[in-house]
């Protein structure tokens, strides 16, 4: 199934929840949060939640700003 | 400096707010925080890239500040306050400081978007710390609102050019019951000095420290700064005269003229 994560496409073997994702991409899930669609996800929810084929998926992490 | 700073019932041990947007380095970020004696740091977030997300982390780990997430580079409510839902889930915790910007080149707050975003984030639970413009019929609707601060800009973000309009300044804070926290336009310790002395409760700096030749002692002058404008307030400044008044008396003054005078003039 494909994805647009952070803008670009990405595709997966079968189906694939929020968690894999991030953890795809991140070696520590702390300090980042997860959009998909434009809705902001809980993280408690990352694991029970299944991404849609052509989800939008925006992973966002901490970055130096004012 | 006995009395903190308390926002939303949290006391705060200074009463400086560092951001940590325009450092060179995470080594040179660590050094000033340490140095300003906060215990706030303003993060934003990003598009996790190849970049490690969690060194940032692991400095305000180490010196151990409490993170306020921004909402930095956000025009309208709508994306203010997705991002500060974002800021939520990443750091686990209800601060935020709220920026929805009008105008890239001059980065202005928009007040109609910040006024919608601010009343949308008290309503879901946020404690709101909200830049605004320095105007007070804005400052006091946000505080009406419920935000747990109002936190006027001094001049344009990252612009050094100090408070513009004092008086403005002074105005909001004898119109808002909520801390005053002076953020942006900071340029040297002695325009934080003079937020404190206005009647600021604290001041928000970033580019100030970070971009300084030297952002550690930079820093350093900063936290004196503020905690010297605050202890000047408290301690009550002279009134301003047009005219010298003397500290010495005139009284018991010596005859020093010599026996040639009459001793009249003098």
């Amino acid at each position: 199934m494909n994805l647009e994560l952070n803008g670009q496409p990405r595709s997966f073997d079968g189906p694939v929840t929020v968690g894999a994702v991030v953890d795809g991409e991140v070696d520590d899930r702390r300090g980042v949060a997860v959009a998909v669609d434009g809705e902001v996800l809980p993280r408690s929810s990352w694991d029970t939640t299944t991404l849609h084929d052509g989800a939008k998926v925006e992973l966002v992490g901490a970055v130096q700003g004012g | 400096m006995d009395e903190p700073l308390t926002i939303a019932g949290t006391p705060l041990r200074s009463r400086l707010v560092l951001g940590t947007g325009g450092a060179s380095s995470l080594d040179v970020l660590e050094r000033a925080i340490v140095a300003s004696g906060t215990d706030v740091v303003t993060v934003a977030l990003r598009r996790v890239t190849d970049r490690q997300p969690g060194s940032l982390l692991d400095v305000i780990e180490r010196t151990g500040v409490r993170v306020l997430p921004n909402t930095a580079g956000c025009y309208t409510a709508g994306e203010a306050v997705r991002t500060a839902q974002l800021g939520r889930e990443a750091f686990e915790t209800d601060w935020v400081k709220l920026e929805v910007i009008g105008d890239e080149r001059t980065l202005l707050p928009d007040p109609v978007e910040l006024l919608d975003a601010a009343e949308q984030l008290v309503d879901a639970g946020f404690i709101v710390w909200p830049y605004t413009n320095d105007n007070p019929i804005v400052a006091t609707r946000l505080a009406d609102l419920g935000c747990a601060a109002v936190m006027p800009l001094g001049s344009p973000i990252g612009s050094g050019m100090g408070i513009r309009n004092p008086y403005n300044l002074a105005i909001i804070r004898e119109q808002v019951d909520v801390p005053v926290i002076l953020d942006a336009g900071i340029g040297t310790a002695s325009d934080a000095a003079l937020a404190m002395e206005l009647g600021c409760d604290g001041v928000l700096l970033a580019s100030a420290v970070t971009r300084a030749r030297d952002p550690e002692a930079m820093a350093t002058a900063m936290r004196h700064a503020v905690e010297a404008g605050w202890l000047a307030r408290r301690a009550g400044r002279i009134p301003r005269r047009l005219y010298a008044e003397a500290s010495t008396t005139d009284e018991g003054r010596a005859d020093l003229l010599g026996p040639d005078t009459d001793g009249s003039a003098g």
